[in-house]
């Protein structure tokens, strides 16, 4: 049976949350972004009128100002849009139980066995309808046989409009795309794609499949059945949680990293996040990576193994900065960096005890953590805190565990 | 243009957990009574700026939108 997908996508919503809230700049050129103070000033989204001016998503702030000067600038008010994106998935669980959130904004459906309401765009219309009068924004959704396709589709056409793709028409509408429109081709696979003679989605639909295999690699498979409309995804059940794989934090600091130590408080400061995150899930890890990026935003992620599971967060901060003692020449200050943790395995797990290392040690710190974060939930981030955050208030002066509840996600689910 | 006035309302909830609004009291502190609650529905206040529950009201023999956002009361008011 062919499956019915929805692709549900709410248009500039960040921007159009604000708008909704304040209509009094509703007419003006209006971006969403970072603290410019903290030097995290780059345009997050934009409404439709500071699209006009050319203003794109991710530039710097201070560039969007140049093109546009009376742009309104906001900063941006997560638990909102979170509010907002709880209500839209409430509508749309009013019509199947397979929804399948990809980002706050974007949500696929499958509506194939959702037929008492009707046909895939039927139930498209009516969300669309349902979504401007009840939250006040509008979305675009694409209706197709599969997830890829329908994300096409919710690109197509925006805002506020319904597009669907068939096994009829999606030669003619979906091949001359290009090949940048699909998903996983990002801007260095769409170069590598250019300087084979491949530019539009039908050019990759209609290589051979050994061909794609070898400009590509696997991948190359991988979006051969993409843009052949043969992706089989399912979409997954509202409330599957995913296995979590990696755990992780960075930051841009809000002045340039000039030694070591400013390095390590940031280090710290992230690393204490992860830890609590992970000890949280109740996993300890072996695998850890540090991100550097330098002023000159060229970046690069270095990983090593601990030598034992853990998740301490002293072991932890010191192996992060070793890592990063033997990777960095200081040619120049540090603008972000970052900390994460992969290759988990559950507390309860049964420990290699070890001649030479002091197990007693070890569970003396790790019942020090345990009580460093319940004071933290109970009393709040800064109730306790190293001497080492005293040094530069300015530099530890941010929390990572609080303020980044939104975590990316990819189209891949583990098996 | 339209302001959002944040009120305070008398309400009454039966054990069924429903809300019914009883009265208003505006900003000046005049207390309105609502005759009538004539519809309930989810929507967003684009005048106002916000969205939430709807009560359609009638209050002296005039329909106002009373908006439940979160957990706070708004209208729409002309001023």
């Amino acid at each position: 049976m062919e499956r019915s997908i929805l692709h549900v996508d709410c248009n500039k919503f960040y921007a159009s949350v604000e708008c909704l809230h304040r209509p009094e700049i509703r007419n003006l050129p209006v971006v969403v972004g970072g603290d410019v103070e903290l030097r995290h000033g780059i345009v997050l989204t934009k409404n439709e009128i500071a699209a006009k001016y050319q203003i794109k998503t991710g530039e710097a702030i201070w560039q969007a100002k140049q093109k546009c000067p009376e742009l309104v600038v906001l900063t941006p008010n997560f638990p909102l849009y979170l509010r907002f994106s709880k209500m839209a998935r409430d509508i749309y669980a009013d019509y199947t139980d397979q929804i399948e959130p990809f980002g706050l904004d974007e949500c696929w459906l499958d509506v194939t066995g959702s037929g008492i309401f009707g046909d895939g765009v039927t139930i498209a219309e009516e969300i669309r309808k349902r979504v401007k009068f009840e939250l006040g924004i509008t979305v675009s959704i694409g209706v197709s046989y599969n997830k890829i396709f329908a994300k096409l589709g919710s690109d197509y056409k925006k805002p506020d409009a319904v597009t669907q793709f068939t096994k009829q028409n999606y030669k003619e509408i979906v091949w001359p795309l290009p090949a940048s429109d699909l998903l996983y081709v990002g801007r260095s696979t769409a170069n590598r794609f250019k300087n084979c003679g491949i530019y539009t989605i039908g050019d990759i639909a209609n290589c051979t499949p050994g061909y794609m295999n070898i400009i590509l690699g696997k991948v190359g498979y991988m979006l051969h059945s993409f843009a052949n409309g043969w992706d089989i995804e399912p979409v997954s059940c509202e409330g599957n949680t995913t296995v979590i794989k990696s755990i992780g934090n960075s930051s841009t600091a809000p002045r340039d990293l000039e030694n070591e130590n400013d390095v390590k408080i940031m280090m710290f400061v992230l690393t204490e996040s992860v830890a609590r995150r992970m000890r949280e899930q109740g996993f300890r890890c072996r695998t850890l990576c540090i991100s550097v990026r330098d002023n000159t935003l060229v970046s690069f992620t270095r990983q090593c193994k601990m030598k034992k599971y853990t998740a301490s967060t002293k072991e932890l901060a010191d192996r992060a900065l070793e890592l990063f003692r033997q990777n960095y020449n200081w040619l120049r200050p540090i603008r972000s960096v970052g900390v994460s943790c992969t290759d988990f395995e559950h507390e309860n797990s049964v420990v290699q005890l070890d001649l030479f290392d002091d197990y007693e040690k070890r569970m003396k710190m790790e019942r020090l953590d345990t009580s460093i974060d319940s004071l933290k939930s109970r009393f709040g981030n800064y109730c306790i805190q190293r001497g080492l955050m005293l040094a530069d208030r300015q530099l530890s002066g941010f929390n990572p565990y609080n303020d980044h509840n939104i975590h990316p996600i990819g189209y891949f689910k583990p098996q | 243009m339209s302001r959002k006035v944040y009120v305070d309302v008398l309400i009454k909830q039966d054990k069924e957990g429903r809300i019914t609004p009883l009265a208003v009291t505006w900003e000046d502190g005049e207390i309105y009574e609502i005759d009538k609650v004539t519809g309930v529905c989810k929507a967003a206040s684009l005048k106002a700026g916000g969205a939430g529950i709807r009560y359609t009201c009638q209050i002296q023999s005039k329909e106002t939108f009373l908006f439940l956002e979160n957990d706070k009361w708004f209208v729409e008011s002309k001023s």
